[in-house]
C-alpha cells in the first residue's frame, strides 16, 4: 500500500505548517498587512438590523479595495451562538482552525470568554488607529463594564440608553427621572414596558434604576458578590413592585427586546420607550416604523452608556485579517461613515475634541433632525457597573417574576 | 447495492443522533472537560430544577404537544369524513399544498400580526365596531396559556396531517366501504368515521407521532407565539445555551435530555389516549347509531379547516402588506402610504442565500430521494413486507430524527463534527438537513410505492424487461407525482430548517430561513414581511413544478397525472 506512508507524513506537514501562518505578531504591523492579504475574515455580528448589516457590507467592500481582504458578515440572532461555538471548538480540540475570526460583544459574553480564555490577545494597543481613541482621556475604551480590556478587544461603536416617545400621544414633558417615571406610568396605565429580563436592553433599565434608587452606588462598581445583594437592591424591587401593575399588560408581559419595544411604539401600543442607540428613533423614523412626531431626550442625571467591541477568538486561522479589519474600524473614514445617520448613526469612539482639524471635518455635523437629540444632550454618561451585577439582577429579577 | 440502502438509511440517520445524543448527556451529568467539568455529579440538574417557572415550561411544553396534535387530527379526520367532493372541498384540498410551504415560522409571524391587540383584525374593526381608538391592553399573543402557540402549530400541522392521510387513504379503498356502510343506512360522515378513519388511524400513526414530538419541543414558533414568563422548555434551553455564562451549558444539557423526557412522556401519554379512544369508538361503533349528528360533523369539519386554512393565508397576505408599508398608525386598516424601499433594500443580499439554500435543498432532497428510492425498492424485491405503522421496525428507526427533539442531539452533534475534523462547510449542512429531509420524503413516498399494483412489474417482466428496466421505464415514470410530491415535501422541510443551519454551518452558511431569523431579532416587521415571503416562495416554486410537471409531460394521458 504506496499511499500509506503520506497519510502519515502530511498531517505532520500541516502540524508544523500551523503554527507559523495562525499566530501574527501585531507589533509588526507591516508584516500584520502583508499576512492578511488574501485572507477571509469570518465575522460573527448580531444581524438583527438592517443598517449595521449594510454598515458591515460596506466595511467588506473597502477592506476588500484597501487590504485585499475579504469579511464575511456570519449573521447572529445572538452573541451567545458564536460563544458556544468558540467554546464546542474548543472541546472537540480545535485550537488553530476556528470558524469565527472576529466577534462583535461587550460586558457579559467577553467576561465569559475571557475568563475561560477563548481571546486571542492582546492586540488593541499595537492596532495603529487605536491612538485617535485617547485612551489616556477616555477610560471607557479600556474598560468593558467595569473590567479591563487588556487589549484583548478593541473597540468600535458606542451605545447610551436614550428615551423616545410620540409627541403626538405626550403633550406635555415626559419623565426625566427614574422616580418620575413611576408617577407617570401610575398616570398612564399601560403605555410603557421595558424588554424581558435577560435581554440586554431590559437589564440595562434594572442598572439604571438600580443606580437611581440605591443609597451605595459604591456597591455597584465591585464584585456583586462582595456586597450585600438584598440590602442594595431593595429599593430597586420595591420600585418595580409597584411600578409593574401599571406597565403595558399589567406586567404580566414584555417585550422581547428593544426592538420589540420599538415596534410596540410604532403600533401605538405603547407612548414611551427607550433604546441603546441614540440614533434608532430618527433612524426608524426615517424607516417608517415610528411616527414622524417621535422625540428623544436623556434623564436628568444622565444614563448609562458603554462602548461595544470586537475581539479575536484564540483558534481564529485568520488572525492577521482580523487585526486589519479590527484596525480599519477604528479608522476616521469608517468611524465618520458609522456616524452618518443615513449610514447607521452609530456614535464614534474616536476623541473628536482631540484629533486633528482634517480628521474632524470628515464627520459631518449633525443635522436638525427633530427626532434625534439636541446636541450635547450625551454629556452625562454614567459608568456601567461590574458585569456580576448583571447577571445578578437577571437571576433575581426572574425568581421574582417568572410565574410557576 | 440496493440491499445496503435501509442499512445505509439507519447508520446515516441513527449514528449522528446517537452521538449528538450522547454530547449532550455527558454535560447533563457535570463533564464537559473545555469548561473544566472532570468529574460527574448531579450539580446540573440540582440547577435545572430551581430554576424559576421550570414546572410550568415543562407543562405548556407537554400540553401543547397533546392539545395541537389532537385538535389538528380531530380537524382532519372530520373534513375527510365530511368532504364530498364539492367545490368548496376541491378548493380546500387545491389549497393544502401551498399551506404545507408556509414556513413554520413565517406562518407565526402572520398570525401574530393578525391577532395582536393593534393586528390586522383588530385595525379592520377599529374604532368602527369597538371604539377604540387606541390598542386595548390584552394579552392575546404570547398568552401564558400558550394557547397561540397552539393555533399557530395547528393552523400548521393540519395540512401536513391531510396531505399525509390522503397520500395513506387510497389503499384503504374508502370509497367501497363507505359505499358498504351506507347501504346498511349510515349517513356518509358517521360511515367514514366509523368504516374508514379506524383503518387509516394505523397508517398516519407515524406522522402523527412526528408532529406531537415537534409540538413539544419546537423553539422557532414558540419564540414568536409562545408564553414568556416563563417561555416553553425548547426556548428556555436555546437562552440558556446561549447564556454569556457559559457555565449553564451544564444545566442546557441537563434541560435538552429533560425535553427528550418530556417528548418521550407526550409519546406515551398519546398512546394510551389512542389506546382510550379505541375503546371508547368500538363502543360509539357497537352501539350503531346511523344518523345522530351527521350535519353538524360536516359543518365542522368544513368549516374548522376553512377558518384554518383562511387564517394562514390573510396572516401571509398581511407581512406582504407589511413589506411595502409606510408608517401605519393605529386603527388605520391600512397603512399611510406604500413603499418599495423595504423589497429594493432586501434584493441585493437576496442572492447568496437564494442560491445557496437552493443548492442545499436540491442536493439534500436528490440524496434523499435516492435513497429512499434504493429501499423501496428493494423491499419491492425482496417482497419483505414492511411492518406498516409500527414504530419499532428497523426501518422506523428512520423517524428518530423527527421524534427526538433537534435542541437535544444538535448541539451534540457539533461537537462530535468538530472531533472527527468535520469542519463547516456546505456538504456538512447538506448532511445536517438530509437527517431531516429523509424521513419526510420517506414518509410521503412510501405509501404511494407500496400501493402500485404489483401486476404492472409482473407484467413488465413477462414480456422480458429485466428489473432495472421495469424499475427505469415503468416504476418510475407510473410515479412521477407522487414522487415530485415528495421532493416538494423535501424542498419545503429543507428550505425551513434553522438550527441545523446555523449550528452545523457555523453560521457561514446562510440560507433565506438563517437571514430571516437573523432579521426577526431585530423586530422589523417590514423586514420580516419580505424575509417571510421569499422564504415561503422559494418551497411554493416546488409545489408549482410538483403539480405542474406530471400536467405537462402527461398532457394526453390524463391517468397520469396524479391526484388534485
Amino acid at each position: 500500500m504506496p499511499a500509506r506512508p503520506f497519510a502519515v507524513v502530511i498531517p505532520f506537514a500541516l502540524l508544523l505548517a500551523a503554527p507559523l501562518q495562525a499566530t501574527p505578531r501585531p507589533g509588526d504591523w507591516e508584516g500584520v498587512l502583508d499576512e492578511a492579504r488574501g485572507q477571509t475574515v469570518y465575522w460573527s455580528a448580531w444581524a438583527g438590523d438592517t443598517r449595521t448589516n449594510r454598515y458591515i457590507e460596506w466595511i467588506n467592500h473597502r477592506m476588500r479595495e484597501l487590504h485585499d481582504v475579504e469579511v464575511v458578515h456570519v449573521k447572529l440572532d445572538d452573541t451567545g451562538t458564536a460563544v458556544s461555538r468558540v467554546l464546542a471548538e474548543r472541546q472537540a480540540g480545535n485550537l488553530d482552525d476556528g470558524s469565527i475570526d472576529l466577534i462583535w460583544l461587550n460586558g457579559e459574553n467577553f467576561a465569559a470568554m475571557r475568563a475561560n480564555d477563548l481571546l486571542f490577545g492582546p492586540f488593541a494597543d499595537s492596532l495603529p488607529h487605536f491612538a485617535l481613541t485617547f485612551p489616556d482621556h477616555n477610560p471607557e475604551v479600556l474598560t468593558d463594564f467595569t473590567l479591563p480590556t487588556e487589549g484583548y478587544e478593541s473597540p468600535w461603536g458606542k451605545a447610551q440608553i436614550t428615551f423616545y416617545y410620540d409627541s403626538a400621544d405626550i403633550e406635555d414633558t415626559p419623565p426625566e427621572s427614574i422616580e418620575a417615571l413611576l408617577g407617570w406610568a401610575k398616570a398612564n396605565p399601560g403605555r410603557f414596558t421595558y424588554p424581558r429580563i435577560p435581554d440586554f436592553t431590559g437589564s440595562t433599565f434594572l442598572k439604571q434604576a438600580l443606580i437611581a434608587l440605591a443609597e451605595d452606588t459604591d456597591a455597584l462598581y465591585s464584585h456583586a458578590e462582595e456586597s450585600d445583594f438584598e440590602a442594595v437592591t431593595e429599593p430597586l424591587w420595591n420600585y418595580l413592585d409597584e411600578l409593574h401593575p401599571h406597565l403595558w399588560r399589567r406586567g404580566r408581559q414584555f417585550p422581547a427586546n428593544g426592538p420589540g419595544m420599538l415596534r410596540l411604539v410604532g403600533d401605538g401600543e405603547l407612548s414611551l420607550a427607550f433604546t441603546f442607540n441614540p440614533s434608532e428613533p430618527a433612524a426608524a423614523v426615517a424607516d417608517f416604523e415610528l411616527p414622524a412626531s417621535t422625540r428623544s431626550y436623556v434623564l436628568d442625571g444622565g444614563t448609562l452608556g458603554n462602548v461595544h467591541f470586537v475581539a479575536i477568538p484564540f483558534n481564529s486561522p485568520n488572525k492577521a485579517g482580523a487585526l486589519v479589519v479590527a484596525d480599519f474600524l477604528l479608522s476616521p473614514e469608517a468611524q465618520a461613515h458609522k456616524q452618518d445617520l443615513a449610514v447607521w448613526g452609530d456614535p464614534t469612539v474616536l476623541d473628536l475634541t482631540r484629533v486633528d482639524e482634517a480628521t474632524r471635518a470628515l464627520f459631518t455635523p449633525e443635522e436638525e433632525n427633530p427626532a434625534m437629540l439636541p446636541p450635547g444632550a450625551l454629556e452625562t454618561t454614567l459608568a456601567e457597573p461590574h458585569p456580576s451585577w448583571m447577571g445578578a439582577l437577571q437571576r433575581a429579577w426572574q425568581v421574582r417574576y417568572v410565574g410557576n | 447495492m440496493l440491499r445496503l440502502a435501509p442499512v445505509l438509511i439507519v447508520t446515516l440517520l441513527v449514528g449522528p443522533i446517537l452521538a449528538g445524543l450522547a454530547m449532550a448527556v455527558l454535560p447533563a451529568f457535570g463533564y464537559l472537560p473545555a469548561l473544566g467539568g472532570t468529574g460527574f455529579g448531579l450539580e446540573p440538574w440540582r440547577d435545572l430544577f430551581s430554576q424559576p417557572g421550570l414546572a410550568r415550561s415543562v407543562t405548556v411544553s407537554f400540553a401543547s404537544g397533546l392539545f395541537t396534535t389532537a385538535v389538528s387530527l380531530s380537524v382532519v379526520l372530520l373534513f375527510l369524513a365530511g368532504a364530498s367532493g364539492s367545490r368548496l372541498d376541491r378548493w380546500i384540498l387545491r389549497m393544502v399544498s401551498p399551506l404545507l410551504s408556509i414556513p413554520h415560522a413565517a406562518a407565526a409571524f402572520g398570525l401574530a400580526f393578525l391577532i395582536a391587540p393593534s393586528g390586522l383584525l383588530s385595525r379592520l374593526i377599529s374604532p368602527g365596531l369597538t371604539g377604540w381608538e387606541r390598542p386595548p391592553d390584552a394579552l392575546t399573543v404570547q398568552d401564558p396559556w400558550g394557547l397561540s402557540l397552539m393555533a399557530g402549530l395547528i393552523v400548521k400541522e393540519i395540512p401536513f396531517l391531510l396531505l399525509m392521510s390522503l397520500a395513506a387513504l387510497p389503499q384503504l379503498d374508502p370509497d367501497r366501504r363507505v359505499a358498504m356502510a351506507r347501504s346498511l343506512g349510515y349517513r356518509p360522515a358517521i360511515a367514514w368515521l366509523k368504516v374508514v378513519a379506524p383503518a387509516l388511524y394505523p397508517l398516519i400513526r407515524l406522522p402523527v407521532y412526528a408532529v406531537i414530538a415537534y409540538a413539544t419541543s419546537v423553539v422557532d414558533v414558540a419564540l414568536i407565539l409562545g408564553p414568556t414568563l416563563p417561555p416553553t422548555l425548547g426556548v428556555s434551553i436555546l437562552t440558556w445555551f446561549n447564556d454569556p455564562d457559559l457555565s449553564r451549558r451544564f444545566m442546557a444539557s441537563a434541560g435538552a435530555v429533560l425535553q427528550l423526557g418530556v417528548t418521550a412522556s407526550a409519546l406515551v401519554a398519546w398512546w394510551c389516549v389512542e389506546r382510550l379512544a379505541a375503546r371508547l369508538g368500538r363502543g360509539w361503533i357497537d352501539r350503531g347509531g346511523r344518523r345522530q349528528g351527521e350535519s353538524s360533523l360536516r359543518l365542522a369539519g368544513q368549516g374548522l379547516i376553512l377558518v384554518a386554512c383562511l387564517t394562514a393565508f390573510v396572516g401571509l397576505g398581511a407581512l406582504a402588506l407589511n413589506s411595502m408599508a409606510g408608517f401605519w398608525r393605529f386603527p388605520d386598516a391600512l397603512p399611510q402610504g406604500f413603499t418599495t424601499i423595504h423589497w429594493m433594500r432586501a434584493l441585493p443580499s437576496l442572492t447568496g442565500p437564494v442560491a445557496s439554500t437552493a443548492v442545499i435543498a436540491v442536493i439534500s432532497t436528490s440524496i434523499a430521494l435516492a435513497l429512499v428510492l434504493a429501499a423501496l425498492e428493494n423491499e419491492q424485491r425482496t417482497r419483505r413486507h414492511p411492518t406498516r405503522g409500527r414504530l419499532f421496525s428497523a426501518l422506523g428507526l428512520l423517524y428518530l430524527p423527527l421524534i427526538v427533539p433537534q435542541i437535544a442531539f444538535l448541539s451534540g452533534l457539533v461537537v462530535v463534527m468538530e472531533s472527527l475534523g468535520g469542519r463547516p462547510r456546505l456538504g456538512l449542512v447538506v448532511f445536517g438537513h438530509l437527517l431531516f429531509v429523509l424521513p419526510y420524503v420517506f414518509l410521503s413516498l412510501s405509501e404511494a410505492y407500496r400501493r402500485l399494483d404489483p401486476r404492472w412489474s409482473q407484467l413488465a417482466l413477462t414480456l422480458g424487461t429485466s428489473r432495472h428496466a421495469a424499475f427505469w421505464r415503468m416504476r418510475l415514470p407510473m410515479l412521477l407525482a407522487p414522487i415530485l410530491t415528495a421532493m416538494a415535501v423535501g424542498l419545503a422541510v429543507s428550505v425551513g430548517q434553522y438550527l441545523p443551519t446555523q449550528l452545523l454551518g457555523a453560521g457561514r452558511v446562510s440560507t433565506v430561513t438563517t437571514e430571516a431569523v437573523a432579521l426577526a431579532s431585530g423586530g422589523n416587521r417590514r423586514v420580516i414581511g419580505v424575509w417571510a415571503l421569499v422564504q415561503a416562495g422559494l418551497p411554493l416554486l416546488g409545489f408549482i413544478i410538483a403539480v405542474g410537471l406530471p400536467r405537462l409531460i402527461w398532457s394526453r394521458r390524463r391517468g397520469m397525472r396524479g391526484a388534485s
